[in-house]
């Protein structure tokens, strides 16, 4: 072996050495924090899901139930989404909807509207935006309170009509300097409600059992095909597991 | 006592030498993160870390590599660093995590901690090598919370607003409203902010020097980066 080969071969040893240890080091940590960060995902997905809805008025996993939801243009979705329903006593009390703006004025405005299943809105929280930080970034309810015009507001309060903000005649205030983003959303919360109005059936479908258990005759186990969920609500006699 | 020679490590790092605003490097942190003192302490003490450990085993080991691969294995020392703490942050500060985002992974391609690791570690003792990397990581710190405040305060009118993120909902209480009803200053907050802000920081430096130094001020040995 000459002295260079030799130098080559020591140089290129040397490096995938550290290339070694530092890959050890890398999955040594990942598999230590993997169930924290997991976790801390997960707490604040449902920390966000849950401002929207009044507190205790449900008691079901708001994360494990969720079922996916189309990307449908009522709901500005550009992909399919997911929306969370919310049960008491294994009874649908309201639902909450990803729901997006896509006509903010900084781009798409992700929202999180929270339905009750009387069609009133329990809350509407930005989940994320662009926003011009200190102008349109008030949607958000870290910053400002104004999210929580739409609380108890629905279809028909205020009438059709009147679903704009006030610079365009409409019922919701909205603060000077940022227009285009508060229009944005309360047009994206309006269509939400239609969403909503269109599917209410869907959508307040009692809790999918963990075993199928539709039907009140009990089918043999194996017999049951994946359906999607009932157009009807069921009889309210359908328990949770 | 304290050596000649670590004094003069920690004067560098936290005045003469300082990596903020006088050698300028590590500007993109500095500039991007720095509107509120919360984000510029973490991100600092996060520099900081990174740069004490990158320092520290680049010493132990500085004897171990070949010239030609020095800088190959110092970045991938410092990248494996950064992701270790990034993973840990996210772990355990995760809103904290949230809010530095980006910033946190871009610690890697901060010219300050490879400058350090070059310019200092890889020919000094270990012990020598960790102080200078934490004296550097502090100077820089220094700087970023200062700046913090100045566009925390100017912008919004609080200090220290979003400590919650990183102690927890109770630390809440402890944001000070400096300005109460303050209607907020815009410039403050965005980037050009941070240009202005830096900018003032630096002329209070050098004006300072002057004032210590009858002599007329040498020029500054600043290189951008």
């Amino acid at each position: 072996m000459t002295p260079a080969l030799r130098e080559t071969v020591t140089t290129a040893l040397t490096l995938l050495v550290f290339a070694v240890i530092g890959s050890a080091l890398l999955s040594g940590t990942f598999r230590l924090t993997r169930p924290y960060i997991a976790a801390s995902e997960q707490a604040e997905k449902l920390a966000r899901i849950s401002e929207t809805l009044p507190p205790g008025s449900y008691d079901n996993d708001l994360v494990r139930d969720t079922r996916p939801l189309p990307a449908d243009p009522l709901l500005g979705l550009r992909h399919p989404g997911h929306y969370y329903p919310a049960y008491k006593n294994g009874v649908p009390v309201a639902v909450v909807l990803e729901a997006a703006a896509p006509d903010g004025y900084a781009g798409e405005i992700r929202l999180l509207v929270g339905i009750m299943a009387d069609g009133r809105i329990a809350g509407v929280r930005v989940s994320a935006h662009k926003e011009t930080p200190g102008l349109g970034d008030y949607i958000d309810a870290a910053k400002s309170r104004w999210i929580r015009v739409f609380d108890g507001r629905s279809l028909d309060d205020p009438p059709e009509a009147l679903w704009k903000v006030r610079k365009d005649g409409g019922r919701f205030d909205y603060m000077a300097g940022a227009t285009i983003t508060p229009r944005a959303v309360v047009k994206a919360v309006h269509k939400s409600l239609k969403y909503f109005a269109a599917h209410r059936a869907t959508l307040l479908s009692p809790p999918r059992p963990e075993r199928p258990r539709r039907d009140p005759v009990p089918a043999p186990r194996g017999s049951h095909t994946p359906s999607p969920p009932p157009d009807l609500p069921s009889p309210a006699g359908d328990r949770k597991p | 006592m304290i050596s000649a020679e670590t004094r003069e490590i920690v004067y560098n790092g936290l005045w003469k030498q300082n990596p903020g605003i006088v050698q300028l490097l590590g500007l993109c942190p500095l500039l991007a993160i720095s509107n509120t003192v919360v984000n510029s302490l973490s991100l600092g003490l996060a520099t900081t870390l990174v740069m004490a450990v990158a320092s520290g085993s680049v010493s132990l080991v500085r004897n171990f590599i070949p010239h030609e691969i020095r800088l190959p294995t110092f970045v991938l020392i410092i990248a494996a660093l950064v992701t270790v703490v990034q993973l840990f942050m996210n772990a355990y500060v995760h809103p904290l995590y949230l809010v530095l985002g980006i910033f946190i992974p871009l610690i890697t391609t901060n010219c300050i901690v490879l400058a350090r690791v070059e310019t200092f570690a890889s020919k000094r003792s270990t012990a020598h090598s960790v102080l200078d990397a934490v004296m550097m990581g502090l100077g820089l710190t220094g700087v970023l919370v200062i700046l913090g405040a100045m566009r925390e305060l100017t912008g919004k009118g609080t200090l220290f607003s979003g400590l919650d993120l990183a102690l927890g909902p109770a630390a809440k209480d402890w944001v000070i409203d400096v300005l109460p009803d303050y209607q907020g200053f815009l410039l403050a907050i965005l980037p050009p902010g941070a240009f202005l802000g830096l900018g003032l920081l630096i002329a209070l430096k050098n004006w300072l020097e002057t004032m210590r130094s009858p002599k007329p001020a040498p020029a500054m040995a600043a290189v951008p980066g």
